[in-house]
């Protein structure tokens, strides 16, 4: 540009050009670093509404919110304590499941079946993985709590019903809904998503590290644990603190069949509930603001633990793509 | 050391337990589809896409939650595509190393995964609480909050992976920045960019939490952006959770519905992304 302006004496019409030229480009780039910006406004606008709203609730009830199992809308006392205990348990349940079985397929894919195979095969539990949270909920309300009812929980009350300790964990009535069913559903929902992330970072181990170890004469299962694994370790954390994220926040899965119950029983077998599933079930019911601002408050719970749960999943992620690209 | 035939023992018994996994997580995802298809297709008919949504115990359709749920998914791309293809063009091509780029990508990261209900309770704080009451727009706004990180992430990756050579060659016959983006980058990552709109389009189409306390729900035909509409998985939602049987019926043809159209663009994507890998 500064070329052009000192070698040839003023062309209007070039100079023009080029200051449009030079205008709309400042003009692009502003508007993507506003839009760049607005993505962290976002996050910071939730992060505010979600203190604002919850303030009545957080000054009336100081931190004991977070301690307290009591939450009577009559007589307006809410505590925090059951949803967040039934949000643990179910992700804890989900996690115990989903985590062995979903490694468990990604071996299966990376290691054992068949070369025709393994495309169709992961792209089937790529598209599972997008199946929205609310088919789970509708299968789970109307298939899966009635055949637990008739058959696992009934069992699992026999099986432990003299065994000191585990009984108390297997007590009661099988409902059909419950605190077990809504972390079974979960696992069932998180296990595609945990298989795709670990299959995609099992084949991020370099082939000849791999090979070495089998020419070295390694069984498939002594490559996937000394090899495999350790190679990836950081990065199988990190897909699995991702599905966890996931199952802390998840809605309408566990809301179909968690039962909303405000209390916590030592047995996963009665009804709970869970944050999530508080908020979308009594959310728009609720009366007074006491109620309302209550619900906010389990809200930024969910989000502060959801917020360190994931940031933590991304930076591990983080750290094995840099030793990847390095 | 253990021996051979112990170790080989110990590998048969583990290959098993995976063949077993893989085994045992596929069927209970077969099993779900299979219900899905079996319940939702017995009860599919022309009435489900003309009818409104009916009172208890009587027939009836969901065609005012679809029309409910396609308005505001289309008012969510509008809203959220742009933005997001813009933000994606900042971290991919202005500010490439600018720290605002690393934060802005950490920050999408987590609002891909964050729960989807917390921004309902936002757009319900922002808008709902300051308009007074429960909207069709909000429950838009609430979707394009959810499209808004799909679209950023896959317009970044997309961006990144058109070669440096085609812009610097842009660039060295006198193209400003600006025209370079849009007529070089742009045209050379525009495969990836569609397939990451349809997969927030699919993302959206069967989000429930988000629009239980924004667009309410509505039993009526309404496209009235200003008051509280239906949408399909809010109608599932309490369709299902009903004791009518007619209810219960319609909310597996409509969960059938969603999955379908979700399957489709999960698929329509998947079919761009790889022609893209090929060329």
């Amino acid at each position: 540009m500064t070329l052009a302006a000192d070698t040839r004496s003023v062309d209007p019409v070039r100079q023009r050009t080029l200051s449009k030229f030079a205008t709309s480009d400042i003009v692009f780039y502003n508007l993507t670093r506003a839009a760049a910006v607005l993505v962290l406004v976002v996050l910071v606008g939730v992060a505010i509404s979600l203190i604002n709203g919850s303030l009545p609730a957080l000054q009336t009830f100081g931190f004991s919110f977070l301690w307290t199992e009591k939450w009577n809308p009559v007589t307006e006392q809410f505590g925090a304590l059951a949803p967040i205990y039934g949000t643990v348990v179910t992700s804890i349940i989900a996690m115990i499941i989903a985590i062995p079985v979903g490694i468990g397929i990604a071996v299966f894919l990376t290691e054992l079946c068949p070369r025709p195979l393994r495309r169709p095969i992961g792209i089937a539990v790529e598209l599972l993985a997008g199946i929205p949270s609310i088919i789970y909920g509708i299968w789970g309300l109307f298939v899966f709590a009635p055949f637990l009812q008739h058959t696992l929980q009934p069992f699992l009350i026999g099986t432990f019903k003299y065994v000191p300790g585990l009984s108390s964990v297997f007590a009661g009535p099988p409902y059909g809904i419950g605190v077990l069913t809504a972390g079974l559903i979960l696992a069932i929902m998180v296990l595609p998503f945990i298989s795709s992330i670990t299959r995609d970072v099992f084949l991020t181990v370099p082939p000849m590290l791999k090979e070495s170890a089998y020419g070295l004469g390694m069984t498939t299962w002594e490559v996937t644990s000394r090899i495999t694994l350790p190679y990836t370790r950081v990065a199988v954390v990190g897909g699995v603190m991702l599905a966890l994220g996931r199952a802390l926040g998840e809605t309408m899965a566990v809301t179909f069949v968690i039962g909303n119950a405000h209390r916590i029983t030592p047995s996963v077998l009665a009804p709970g509930t869970t944050i999530s599933a508080s908020i979308a079930n009594e959310f728009t019911e609720a009366t007074g603001d006491l109620y309302t601002s209550s619900l906010f408050a389990l809200g930024l719970v969910l989000f502060v633990i959801t917020f360190i749960v994931l940031a933590c999943a991304r930076l591990m992620l983080a750290r094995m793509k840099r030793r990847a690209g390095a | 050391m253990a021996s051979y035939a112990a170790r080989r023992g110990t590998n048969g018994v583990m290959m098993t337990l995976c063949t077993a996994a893989a085994v045992f997580g596929l069927i209970w995802l077969a099993i779900i589809l299979i219900e899905l298809f079996w319940r939702g297709f017995s009860g599919l008919s022309v009435d489900v896409f003309t009818k409104m949504t009916p009172p208890p115990g009587s027939d009836g359709g969901l065609l005012n939650a679809i029309a409910g749920s396609l308005l505001m998914t289309v008012i969510a791309v509008a809203v959220g595509t742009p933005i997001g293809i813009l933000a994606g063009t900042y971290m991919a091509e202005y500010g490439r190393h600018h720290r605002l780029s690393m934060v802005v990508r950490f920050i999408n990261d987590i609002l891909l995964s964050a729960p989807s209900i917390i921004v309902g309770l936002f757009v319900y704080e922002m808008l709902v609480v300051t308009l007074g009451h429960f909207s069709g727009i909000a429950g838009a706004a609430a979707l394009a909050i959810l499209v808004l990180p799909v679209v950023v992430r896959t317009t970044e990756d997309m961006l990144l992976l058109v070669p440096d050579a085609l812009r610097e060659a842009g660039t060295a016959i006198g193209a400003p920045r600006w025209v370079v983006i849009r007529s070089v980058a742009y045209k050379a990552a525009r495969a990836g960019m569609i397939t990451g709109v349809l997969l927030a389009i699919a993302r959206i189409s069967g989000e429930t939490a988000p629009l239980l306390f924004t667009a309410l729900n509505n039993q009526f035909w309404s496209l009235n952006l200003d008051a509280p509409m239906a949408s399909l998985p809010v109608t599932i939602f309490q369709f299902a959770l009903s004791p009518y049987e007619s209810w219960q019926n319609l909310a597996w043809t409509g969960a059938l519905i969603i999955t379908l159209a979700v399957l489709a663009l999960s698929i329509i994507a998947r079919v761009f992304g790889s022609q893209k890998e090929s060329s």
